[in-house]
């Protein structure tokens, strides 16, 4: 070993013999890697043991009810709450941003109090108070501000489970979309600004073609990530009686008393579905680093700057 | 308004302060149309400010300073200087091109993208316009091979000219440069100040802040030393490079030389 590590040395030590190009390499070994796949292994057999053999996994139920109709409706219920909650939490969210960032204080203080006060109370809280919102505004209207209304509406008309849902949901993350936006912007070069400045570009244009595709980069992981937090989080909106795929399953045990099977069927699809949009991020991601290879169009340009890059380190390697 | 030549720039008794640190104290230069002039001076003398200035990056404190005969990022009205709108400072900077030290190209976007999105943003012209415009100028300066690469892929000399193909792509009045050599390996030098000097040759009116001597006496029509916030002395090269009046224009030479 010792005379191993004296011959990778860079500098040769004295009395080190002189560095031949082909000595064997000894591979580093790890007995604790194998140790520890052992221990994991016999826990994971217990586990996997106890998940067939104990009954009251109920795993026939669970066959049973993974694609009935009941349990298909709430999950389809809950991919659009999820895309719909998302879709409004990124315009809003994006908004609140650029307000946040904006020179005009009356914008940037708004947007920072709409955060305070989203980021800063339960989204549970916030879906109770948009489920009884009747009871704070029995009706809303339109008019003039503290003056006569042209339309006015029962507020149990307008907001419907659905819409207490929506609203609670993209609201709330809406706030936190913001702040990731808000840091995706400002991780971008103030030279990027100045030198889209330079060219003529103005600030809405510099946002969408300059600064916001790199933001990309720093805000798809983060909002990927909430993403899949709001697919799970529909779940609490079972509070207001909307039928996701949470209160599905419920409506389900509340009849016949299966409940561990019934919680497994929905953490099975709860589990898919998050399954299946990692796999869409790991796509975005791709898309937004695309700047990192070589050339934009066509494999063969790529292929060509690959093949000079090559001739490249080639003639370096000679030189040394 | 004389009946002689409008100058392309014209700076009278400029300041400009950020917060209580006055960075320039009355700068007054005129550059003619198809000038190239030269800014020298130690870091921290302003040069890279008032450079901003012009292009209205930066807010002037106090003075005039006008391009082409147009107040920068105002409008004069019945004695009083009104701010112009972001739209009109725009189409002021569209006329006006800027290279940055540390190039400061669009990573996202390819060679092409970097030269032709503003043409075409900002301008409106036709991509099929835009594109040949940008494919001469690289040629140009060059890099007709690298069009469809990105620009992480190319080396700083590469880099930087590809910066002065999309500053002029937009086809400006006035290129500015803010030391656009002085992030390069020396081995990448020459191959920027060349493009400059063809740029220069062309008939361009050029601002040019360098500390590359070489290129101030061979291809600048006059050189103006700045230190401490004024213009402590300019002229022609031969002039102020061979045989400089003030202490401090001396002392600075025999530094960088
Ligand atoms: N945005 C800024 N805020 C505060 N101080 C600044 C700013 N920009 C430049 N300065 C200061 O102004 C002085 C002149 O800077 P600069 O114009 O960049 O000099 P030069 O380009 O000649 O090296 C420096 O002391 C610098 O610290
Ligand atoms: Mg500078």
């Amino acid at each position: 070993m010792a005379t191993s590590a004296a011959q990778q040395a860079p500098t040769p030590g004295a009395g080190a013999p002189p560095a031949a190009d082909d000595l064997p390499v000894v591979r580093l070994r790890h007995p604790w890697r194998w140790v520890s796949y052992g221990v994991i292994a016999v826990l994971a057999a217990m586990f996997l043991h106890s998940l067939v053999s104990n009954p009251n996994f109920g795993w026939d139920v669970v066959g049973e009810y993974l694609f009935s109709v009941r349990i298909l409706d709430g999950l389809a219920k809950t991919l659009q709450l999820t895309a719909i909650a998302m879709l409004l939490g990124i315009v809003l969210g994006v908004a609140l941003a650029v307000m946040r960032l904006s020179d005009n204080p009356a914008l940037s203080r708004t947007s920072w109090l709409y955060i305070w006060f989203f980021r800063g109370t339960p989204v549970f809280v916030q879906l109770l108070f948009w489920g009884f919102i009747s009871a704070l505004y029995p009706s809303l209207s339109i008019g003039v501000p503290f003056g006569p209304s042209f339309f006015e509406t029962e507020t149990n008309a307008l907001i419907t489970p659905v819409v207490a849902a929506i609203l609670g949901l993209g609201l709330n993350e809406a706030a936190y979309l913001a702040e990731i936006f808000r840091g995706g912007i400002q991780s971008i070069d103030r030279g990027q600004t100045e030198a889209a400045q330079a060219l003529g570009m103005k600030r809405s244009r510099i946002l969408r073609q300059i600064i916001m595709p790199q933001a990309m980069r720093v805000i798809v992981p983060p909002t990927a990530n909430n993403t899949i937090s709001m697919l799970k989080t529909t779940s609490l909106v079972s509070v207001l009686s909307f039928p996701e795929l949470l209160y599905a399953a419920q409506l389900i045990y509340s009849v016949s008393f299966e409940t561990i099977p019934l919680l497994i069927t929905a953490s099975i699809w709860y589990l898919v579905v998050t399954s299946v949009l990692t796999v869409g991020q790991y796509y975005i991601e791709r898309h937004y680093s695309r700047s990192d290879r070589l050339e934009g169009l066509g494999r063969f340009g790529r292929l060509a700057a690959l093949q000079r890059r090559r001739t490249v380190t080639d003639l370096g390697q000679d030189a040394r | 308004m004389t009946a002689a030549v409008q100058p392309m720039v014209e700076a009278r008794n400029v300041h400009k302060s950020f917060g209580h640190l006055e960075v320039l104290k009355g700068v007054d230069l005129q550059v003619a149309p198809g000038e190239v002039m030269t800014l020298l001076g130690p870091s921290g003398s302003g040069k890279s400010t008032f450079l901003r200035l012009i292009n209205h990056l930066e807010t002037l404190t106090s003075g005039r300073l006008s391009v082409d005969g147009q107040l920068v990022g105002y409008r004069e009205d019945r004695g009083r200087l009104h701010e112009l709108r972001e739209a009109e400072i725009a189409r002021m900077r569209a006329q006006i091109g800027m290279v940055f030290q540390r190039f400061h190209l669009f990573p996202h976007m390819t060679v092409l993208q970097n030269v032709t999105c503003a043409p075409i943003g900002v301008k409106g012209e036709s991509r099929d316009v835009a594109e040949q415009r940008a494919i001469a100028l690289l040629d140009q300066v060059g890099l007709s091979d690298k069009v469809r690469a990105y620009p992480q892929s190319l080396s700083g000399g590469q880099q930087q000219r590809v910066a002065i193909a999309r500053a002029l792509a937009m086809q400006p009045k006035l290129m500015l440069f803010d030391e656009p050599t002085s992030a390069l390996d020396p081995e990448l030098v020459g191959e920027v100040l060349d493009a400059m000097r063809d740029l220069a040759a062309s008939g361009m009116t050029m601002i040019v802040v360098t500390h590359e001597m070489g290129f101030a006496r061979e291809v600048a029509d006059s050189v103006v030393f700045m230190d401490g916030g004024v213009v402590v002395e300019s002229g022609k090269p031969e002039q102020v490079l061979r045989d400089p009046q003030h202490e401090r224009t001396r002392s600075f030479l025999s530094k960088v030389l």
